[in-house]
This record gives C-alpha cells, structure tokens and sequence, in this order.
C-alpha cells in the first residue's frame, strides 16, 4: 500500500519537477525512509536526551530551583572529590567482574545440559526463563526473606552446625549475594542466546572430528568455544553494559549499604538526583558512566573479536 | 514449529506483564471525580457571590486514611467557601520528592504541598517554597499556639509551613511479655530500660534470637532516638543557635549516649538490627517485647495486628526528659500569587483549624499540633494517646539538612561499630565530622545564593 502510494507521489513529483527515478532509487527511497521513521523515534528519545544532559553537566542545576547557571567542569571536580561517587565506580566494576564472567559460564553450562537432553527440554527451557520475567523488586524480596538475619539460609547453616552469616548486613557479603541474585535472574536469557548458538554450529563439524577421534572436552574448545564467538562477544557487550546499569536489585535488596558497599553508579547518580535534587552533578555522573561504557565496548568488540575464527 | 510455538507464549507473557506494569502506575494521580460534583453543587445556589472561581492544588503522599480525609475535608471547606474549588493529587511515598522535583519544573506544581519537615530546607534553599502570609499565619500567633517543636519549620526568621498534626515516639512494650517476664511497669529511667530489656531477651541453646529485649534498628527510629532524646537527656546539644554547628561532640554527653545506644546490641546483646526485616515487623508479630516508635503505629497495629496486647509509655529518661517529634506540615510554592494565593491560605487555615485537628486525631491517629486542642482529657486521658501527648511540651524535632543522608551516616557509625569492629569513640568523632561537613557543604550553598 505504502510502495504504491509512494510510486504514486514518485510518479507525480516525476511529471513535476521532471526528475527520472529508476525503479531502483524508488525502492532504495522506500526502503530509507522506512528506516529513517524508528531512526527519528530513537534520535528524539535517546540522543537529544544524551546530548541534553551533556548540557545539565555543566550546570548548577537544582531540580526544585528555575535558576540553572554554568558552572563548567565545577560538578565533575566535586564527584571525583566525593568519596561515595569513586567507592561506586569501584562497586559498579566489581559487579561487571563478577557478573558477567558468572552469567556467561553458567547460561553455557544450562544451555549444554539442555542441548544433550531431549526429554523434558522445553520444561526445563520454560523454568530457567521465568527468573528473567519475574520483577526485580519481587526477586529481591524474596531473595531478602531468605537471606534475612533470623531467615532460611541462616536457619539451614544453624541446623548443620555453621555460625550465622551477616549476609546482606556485611560489607564483605552483600555485593557478592547481590551479584549472584542478578546472574540467577539472567540464566533464562543467557541460555536462549547461546542454544540459538549452539544450534547454528553445524554438525558435521562433530562428526569429523569424532571421526578424528577428539573427545568431549576437545571438541567443546576447538569447535564449540570458536565456533560461539560471535555469540559470546554479543553477550558480553551486553552482560557488560547490563552490569554496568545495576540498580534494582541493589535498591530493593541493601539501598546501596551496608557502608556504601554495594552503592553502584546508577544508585548514586538517582540518589543525587532525586533524592537531594542535584541534577547538574548527577548528569555529570551520567556522563562518567556513558563515557566508561562507550570505552568499555569499543574495548571489549576489538579485544574479543580478535579470535573470530570460521 | 515448536520453538515458534514457545516463543509466542513468551512474548504474550511479556506483553501481559508490561500491560499489568503499565496499569499499576497509571493510578498514580488520582483525583477523585466526587470532589467536581460537590463543587458544581455547591456553586449553584451562591450565582450571588460576585468573587471570580479560583482552583488550587493539594498535594499530598499516597496514605489511604489522609487522602479519604482530605477528600471528605475539602468537600466542607468549598461549602464554606463556594467561589474555591480544591483538587488533591497523591503520589506514592517513596515516590513523592521524585515526583514533585520531575513536575515542578514541567510547570505543574501545586498550590499547597504537604512536606516533611525534614525536607523543608532543601526545598527553601532550593527557593522553592514562599514564607506563610504573615497576616494569616502571624509569627507569635504560631509560636504561642503551637508546640515548640514547630520551630523546625521556622527558616531565616519566618515560618514556612505548618502542620495539622504531629508525632512523637514512645517505648511500645508488649504486654503479653512483660507478664511473662514478671514486670509489672514499663522502665522509666536509662539504667531500668537496660535492666529490663535484659530480662525480657530470650534466645536459643545456640545463641539466637528468639525475642528481643529491645528492638534495635538504627534505620527505622533510632537515629531520632538518640538526636532528641538520649543527647539531650544527657545534657547535650544537637545544633548551634544558628544551625550551623554540629555540637554532640562538645559535651561528653553525646559520646554517652551514643554509646548508651551501641550498648544494647554490642554489650547487652538484647536485640539486634535485621530480625525479622525490622523492628516494628519484629515488635508487631511479637518478636520484640519492647520497641521505640511513633504515635503513627498506632494506626497500622489497629489495622493489622488487632490483636496484639500492648501498652505505650514516654521513653525512658535520664538527667531530663526530652522525646523525638516529627510532622508534616502543609506549605506554599513561592509562585503561588493573588487571588490563588489568598485561596491557598484560606485552605490552610481551615486545615489547621481546632476541627480539623480533632478529626485528624480520631481518623489518622496524629496528635493535634497546637496546645489547646492536645492538652484535653479525652486526649491526655487515653491509654494509647496519653503518653505521646504528654510527651509533646518536651519535645523536638531537630533541624534537618537531609534526612536521608542524616539517617545514612548514622546507620554507617552503627555499622562500623558492629560489623567492622572500629572502636565506639572513633566512630562517633567520624560521625561528627562527617555530618559537619553536611552541614557545611548547605550553608556555603545557601550563603553562595543570598
């Protein structure tokens, strides 16, 4: 309907303004402009939104005030002398190093075991997923309840003769418990990536090489792990970007304590932003953690996909 | 075929989920369709009136039993009041500084917002809020009126809010324990709370809580616990006259009482924090035999834990009595002006009227902010109200720069304490300073704007 309309207007403007299309330019033209209407969506709501905090970084901007002036660089000299904001990029990191290795070894172990299964496959596929489209705050509450003081997992280390654990309330704990809460959650979206790798490596690579008599573990590194690199790379830009985001679980489950142990980038810049309404520091904030994740990726696509081999 | 089959179901999973999370949150500006009705009603007989209509704005956070107040309270002030038509709007409490900031600037602001006091200076050193109109609220009028407390509202010299009610904390004990422990009256002194709190804790063969003595958690009251109540009690003082000087460090007294405080979960081991989530969980379900809490528990025991044997008495005092306060209190946006100011003001006063204070008590449970409606015996005499009211002429409510981050650096010298074995003194001279420095950080803002 639309091609026709267009030709239509082509065939008008043609008689016109007497400019010849070729049948190809029509279709490149359709196809552009089809392009360009989710281009405009996403240009007005991601990077005018970007660029615009670019603009509140540099201001004294007080969110309840109507008075922004500029300040220059003043809000970027203030975060790096604010001892909470260099503790979370420290925490933010500690949850990428942690996370993503941890989500990735574990959505490839799941999905392995449920590549060699037959029986109980879509079962088993359906339980590993509803993690990942359960609400945070839902997982984080339960996840509380078990590791609460006088709670289930403390009650089990009782019964077997263990001490207690501080859990969420130790500064030691608490990042660790926090981080496995969020690789729990993202088995089920880890797995379905890397079976859909798994499934596109052809067979006939396995069967040559068990003709060459490799064995299991040879096989998984010199055909599976090459052969998944391009899957793995995309999980771990993702992973990485995820990880570097962390907010919900940490606010539900500690609030960023205990001793701003587990504050994260993203926490402190909502803390300052809506909790003490310094929105030029917060964006400056946003701006610091757009830069490390735009390092952190260009990084991560030269370094990974290095040993792409096919 | 399968795979299509299972990634359709997924995906009208997700779609349901994001419908069910879309509808949650569109409710969050409720304005209730009654209050036009009643307006139109109201107007019809009075074409007299030769005043232009004027609508104004009340915003308040989402508590059931204040918004349905309210929403009864407005329907009889515009009787009053026929040419004024008043619309409430709620946001959810934790929601609610996030959202104000995110609509003020859009140009939707309120016309009365109802705040707490704590937050007050961020918002006027934001010059956000205007002072009360003088001719309707007058400085000493308050001030004689008023229970001292209110002062917290007082910023450079004017007042800029005021509330309908106001709360203090008490000791919660339970009485079903205390029974079973043999005591026949709640402590009243430092040394008598130690001593029961001690007799009341039991725990297990291997060491663990089964009840506490004292519920412990320095998140939830605590920290007004100790600001205006154990440090003045032992003779110290919160704040320099012009609010610029932490000075718990300047008298003994508040190591003392600091360390009062760290007692009962390092020395006396008679609760802790995180049993049961927290402690009025813990108290409610009958974990904790005592607790320190707000009158505003009151309301939620009578709605969920009918059943709980309780009793309420003033907290335990020292050298001198001295109880924790708080309020929220109703205040006006500086670009309120003319006739909507006048109409803000007017809705004010009926809100801080005798009436309304009364009807705040019995529906909310909130203790009447001025003297003269508090201090009647149906009050003073009420087995639960009595001691929070009694407690009001000692009162305080100390000078916030941001709650928050107040709260937080408390819990953090707690935590230091417990979990990162750093001596008591070290860590309330590292509380000090840290606080300072808050403090610090404010006033060269506010002093760079003026």
């Amino acid at each position: 309907m639309l091609t026709h309309v267009l030709r239509l207007t082509a065939r008008k403007s043609r008689e016109l303004f007497r400019i010849r299309l070729s049948y190809r330019t029509q279709r490149y033209l359709f196809i552009y402009i089809v392009l360009g209407i989710p281009l405009l969506y996403f240009l007005s709501t991601r990077i005018v939104p970007i660029l615009y905090a670019f603009n509140v970084s540099v201001r004294d901007w007080n969110l309840l005030s109507s008075d922004q002036p500029f300040v220059g660089f003043e809000n970027f000299s203030l975060l790096f002398n604010d001892g909470i904001f260099r503790k979370s990029i420290v925490n933010t990191f500690k949850f990428v190093v942690i996370g993503v290795p941890g989500q990735l070894i574990v959505g490839l172990a799941v999905a392995l075991l449920l590549q060699s299964i037959h029986r109980f496959r879509g079962f088993f596929r359906t339980i590993y997923f509803i993690p990942y489209v359960t609400s945070i705050i839902a997982v984080s509450w339960v996840f509380r309840w078990i590791l609460m003081r006088n709670g289930w997992l403390n009650e089990v280390l009782l019964q077997l003769g263990l001490e207690p654990q501080l859990f969420l309330q130790s500064p030691h704990q608490a990042l660790i418990l926090i981080t496995l809460t969020m690789i729990w959650q993202s088995i089920g979206f880890q797995m379905l990536v890397f079976m859909t790798g798994l499934e596109a490596i052809p067979r006939m690579y396995y069967e040559a090489a068990s003709i060459d008599g490799a064995g299991a573990w040879r096989k998984f590194v010199h055909i599976t792990l090459p052969l998944l690199n391009p899957v793995i790379v995309f999980s771990a830009v993702i992973g990485v970007i995820a990880y570097l985001q962390s907010f919900g679980q940490v606010l539900s489950m500690t609030n960023g304590g205990p001793l701003n142990s587990t504050t994260t980038m993203v926490l402190h810049i909502y803390n300052l932003a809506f909790l003490q309404f310094k929105m030029g520091r917060a964006a400056a904030a946003t701006v610091v953690l757009f830069a490390i994740i735009l390092l952190l990726t260009l990084l991560q696509l030269k370094v990974l996909k290095k040993n792409v081999e096919y | 075929m399968q795979n299509q089959k299972w990634l359709g179901t997924i995906t009208t999973l997700l779609i349901i989920i994001l419908v069910i999370s879309g509808c949650g949150s569109s409710n969050n500006q409720k304005v209730d369709p009654k209050q036009s009705n009643t307006a139109n009603e109201s107007k019809a007989p009075e074409k007299s009136d030769s005043d232009k209509e004027v609508t104004i704005e009340y915003w308040q956070y989402e508590f059931p039993a204040k918004v349905e107040l309210i929403d009864e309270l407005i329907v009889e002030f515009q009787n009053l009041h026929p040419n004024i038509k008043v619309k409430q709007t709620n946001f959810p409490y934790d929601q609610y500084n996030q959202k104000v900031a995110t609509l003020v600037p859009a140009g939707k602001g309120p016309d009365i917002i109802n705040l707490y006091y704590g937050w007050l200076p961020k918002y006027v050193a934001a010059g956000y809020l205007q002072p009360l109109p003088e001719n309707s609220f007058p400085t000493t009028e308050i001030e004689n009126n008023y229970y001292p407390l209110v002062e917290a509202a007082k910023i450079d010299g004017s007042y800029y809010a005021i509330p309908t009610a106001v709360r203090t904390l008490a000791l919660f004990y339970n009485k079903d324990l205390l029974n079973k422990a043999q005591i026949a009256e709640p402590p009243t002194t430092w040394e008598q709370l130690v001593e029961t709190s001690i007799k009341l804790t039991e725990t297990d063969a291997k060491g663990q809580f089964v009840i506490e003595g004292l519920a412990w958690e320095p998140g939830a009251q605590l920290h007004h616990w100790y600001r205006d109540g154990l440090l003045p009690q032992a003779g110290g003082q919160d704040l320099s006259e012009d609010r610029r000087k932490i000075l718990w460090a300047d008298t003994p007294a508040g190591l003392e009482a600091f360390q009062y405080l760290l007692d009962f979960a390092i020395k006396h081991k008679v609760g802790i924090n995180g049993f049961y989530e927290n402690d009025s969980n813990a108290f409610m379900n009958g974990y904790a035999a005592l607790n320190i809490d707000g009158s505003f528990r009151l309301g939620s025991i009578k709605n969920d834990f009918a059943n709980l044997n309780f009793g309420v008495a003033p907290l335990p005092s020292y050298k001198s009595k001295s109880t924790p306060s708080s309020f929220w209190a109703n205040a006006i946006p500086n670009n309120v002006e003319g006739e909507k100011l006048k109409a803000a003001a007017e809705f004010l006063k009926f809100l801080t009227s005798k009436e309304v204070q009364e009807k705040w008590v019995d529906r909310i449970g909130e203790l009447p902010a001025q003297k003269a409606v508090a201090s009647q015996d149906k009050y003073v005499n009420d087995e639960k109200l009595g001691p929070f009211i009694a407690q009001l002429d000692y009162s305080r409510a100390h000078f916030f720069i941001d709650e928050t981050q107040e709260k937080t650096l408390f819990v953090d010298a707690t935590n230091e304490v417990l979990v990162n074995n750093v001596p008591v003194e070290k860590a309330f001279t590292d509380l000090v300073t840290k606080v300072q420095k808050l403090y610090d950080d404010y006033w060269a803002e506010v002093d760079k704007k003026s």
